[in-house]
């Protein structure tokens, strides 16, 4: 108030200025304050806690003790890295087929679409009003081996390329493998690289693919330089949606696959479920997955960042 | 020869387009010689830039052909013809610098060093400084400049301008303009230019056609095109006319005269189209003078009396006034500012002018045609 009626002294008017400046300063933190708390509770202390447990050594009647005893990382890798190889192969599989079903379908709805755009791209979302549980139990019953899926397949010997391409063991059975494993998490997962995807598309001008045209290039060439880069923070979004649930996913490997194709959630699950002494290996492979998780996302955002992805 | 190769003049024969039941373009036939500056000039949906995507390739033809010299190239793919386009937002790929965006098209022709030819077109367009820029990064006149060095340095046959000036302001839109008909001149390219801006059309152009609901009505030079309009149409479009209609009453020797609400106009034979019957008399705003009613007109003139001046705008190098006559039309006039008496609107005057500076169009037209169009377009 001192500066209204004392327009002339300089300190008080800085002193109001300082006044202002401390109370927009803690607005920002104030905003922050419950996303913070949030995952301070629900993220860092339950890293925390998996870290510790990892590193812990004991059975749950006698109680656990931090020990840093690093045979639970150990035994991970040498007793499940069947397991992790296969969440890696399955995750990575799922992300690519998602791509490449999901960049012609989401291409297609932003440029062609027109006004059934946004009814289109509600369809690629409908799925999920249904429980995720529930869609992968329909999907096994459809797949099963007396369903008609597996006729159809066996009738018209397609299931018999499908075993000659390693995709099957026999022509008469599509469950249990690692091809339905598969089938299924892209089943699930193709519309988390739809949307992003979309979303980037559908903000490219299409008389840039005019401009591309009358500039010496042919349709791929046109997709090439000029839609597949403007696409790109899209495709990175959307492989990153798809390919971190999946590389955690166990429900398509528990419901449409077999224990010849279980993945590391199945590990941790049945671990940390088991017996007395599970806890500390659960917790490492949890530690395992979320930094192997992260470290892959790093590098291929990375990689992507410089545009040599193709 | 591939189709890249073709050379020569630009040949449309009785190309048409159909969108559904519309006529975009109706039986077109035109030449435009090589080397020539070119303006179609029309309102929009007349059908221009139709006929410059069909051009370029990004629109096929219902029916027509399209040649560049004695190659066809009517359902030609664009990237195969020898024709580059300068695109109405300029649509600049916002992923690549303005270095990458030049050299678009002389790397998808497979040319493998670029820098030389970049370099040299970006200085062309004075843009040098700003290669390592993004589209976003540059003003509307810089990125419009991009845009004409990414199509020019690919030394097309034929250069399409589809409105290219139109979301410059107007300051930058003359600069725009002379630079433009400068880098023309320098690369000696066929220029086909869309606009809807007689102005620009009149300063850039050697040969302008002006579009009406997909026909040519009328091409020529910009003086040809000004001075001695086809129709009521070009007449209103191109800049503004009186048009008065009339009869025509006789013909002494070169000299027709034309009888319109009870006053006789004199005007050349040569620049009247109707030898007889219903005609259109017309004549331009700065060639008509005005004296106060009563007041004497030079021998030989043609005077329209009984005017009431409805309203003067003085604007400095000249007066504008538009001034209604006793059969209801406004007339307008603009008189050179040479020290004269400004008439207040109210005030009784006639209209005179010297009879070669008249015109005669066909009878039985819309006198009003093309004028709203142009209203509409300018905003």
């Amino acid at each position: 108030m001192t500066a209204v009626t004392a327009p002339a002294a300089p300190p008080s008017l800085a002193e109001a200025a300082g006044d202002h400046q401390k109370k927009r300063n803690y607005l920002p933190y104030v905003l922050l304050a419950p996303g913070v708390a949030w995952l301070v509770v629900f993220f860092l202390i339950p890293i925390f806690y998996a870290v510790s447990a990892s590193v812990q050594t004991g059975s749950l009647d006698m109680g656990f003790k931090v020990t840093w005893d690093w045979a639970n990382y150990q035994s991970t890798f040498s007793t499940y890295n069947t397991e992790i190889i296969h969440s890696l192969i399955y995750s990575v599989a799922c992300t690519v087929i998602c791509l490449l079903l999901g960049f012609p379908l989401a291409y297609f709805i932003a440029f062609r679409g027109g006004k059934w755009k946004n009814l289109l791209m509600a369809l690629v979302i409908a799925p999920a009003f249904t429980s995720f549980l529930i869609r992968t139990i329909a999907w096994e019953t459809i797949l099963s081996d007396h369903g008609w899926v597996t006729r159809v397949l066996s009738d018209t010997k397609v299931s018999s390329v499908m075993v000659h391409l390693g995709l099957l063991t026999n022509s008469h059975q599509l469950l249990n493998t690692p091809f339905s494993v598969i089938f299924g998490m892209v089943y699930n997962f193709l519309p988390f690289t739809v949307l992003p995807l979309y979303t980037s598309l559908e903000k490219i001008d299409p008389r840039l693919h005019e401009a591309g045209a009358d500039l010496y290039s042919s349709a791929y060439k046109t997709w090439r330089y000029v839609t597949w880069p403007l696409a790109l923070p899209g495709v990175i979004a959307g492989t990153l949606l798809t390919f971190i649930p999946a590389v955690g996913d166990y429900i398509n490997a528990y419901m449409l696959g077999s224990p010849n194709t279980q993945v590391i959630g199945q590990v941790i699950e049945n671990e940390a479920l088991r017996d007395v002494f599970g806890y500390p290996i659960a917790s490492a492979m949890g530690v395992i997955l979320t930094f192997g998780t992260l470290a892959i996302v790093l590098g291929y955002v990375k990689k992507a960042g410089s545009e040599d992805l193709l | 020869m591939t189709t890249l190769d073709a050379v020569g003049d630009l040949r449309l024969t009785g190309l048409t387009k159909r969108f559904g039941s519309f006529t975009a373009v109706d039986d077109l036939d035109l030449t435009i010689p090589q080397g020539s500056f070119f303006a179609l000039l029309g309102a929009s949906g007349c059908g221009k830039t139709t006929t410059l995507r069909m051009v370029s390739g990004l629109e096929d033809p219902t029916a027509g052909r399209i040649y560049l010299g004695d190659t066809e190239v009517t359902h030609t793919k664009p990237y195969k013809r020898p024709v580059n386009t300068v695109f109405q937002n300029y649509a600049l790929f916002p992923h690549l610098n303005i270095y990458d965006n030049v050299a678009f098209g002389l790397r998808r022709r497979g040319v493998k060093d670029v820098r030389k030819q970049v370099e040299d077109i970006l200085a062309l367009v004075e843009l040098g400084h700003l290669a390592k820029r993004k589209p976003t990064q540059l003003s509307g006149g810089q990125q419009q400049r991009v845009a004409v060095a990414r199509a020019l340095i690919n030394q097309p046959q034929v250069l399409l301008l589809d409105e290219p000036l139109g979301a410059l302001d107007l300051k930058l839109r003359r600069q725009m303009q002379i630079e433009l008909k400068r880098i023309q001149t320098e690369v000696g390219l066929t220029f086909v230019h869309v606009t809807h801006d007689q102005e620009e059309a009149m300063t850039m152009a050697d040969t302008i056609a002006v579009m009406n609901a997909g026909r040519i009505e009328q091409l020529g030079s910009p003086e040809e095109l000004y001075e001695n309009p086809a129709t009521t149409f070009v007449a209103n479009f191109l800049g503004q006319s009186n048009l008065v209609a009339g009869t025509v009453a006789g013909k002494e020797g070169d000299v027709v005269t034309v009888e319109a609400h009870g006053h006789r106009v004199a005007l050349p034979s040569a620049r009247c189209r109707p030898d007889s019957g219903a005609a259109i008399i017309g004549v331009r705003p700065e060639k008509v003078q005005l004296v106060a009613a009563g007041g004497a007109a030079p021998d030989g003139h043609n005077l329209l009396a009984g005017g009431v001046v409805s309203d003067a705008s003085f604007i400095g190098v000249s007066t504008q006034y538009l001034v209604k006559m006793p059969w209801g039309q406004e007339l307008a006039v603009f008189e050179q500012n040479t020290g004269k008496e400004i008439f207040r609107p109210g005030s009784e005057v006639s209209l005179h002018w010297d009879p070669t500076q008249t015109f005669g169009l066909d009878g039985g037209q819309d006198i009003e045609a093309g004028a709203e169009i142009d209203d509409e377009a300018a905003k």
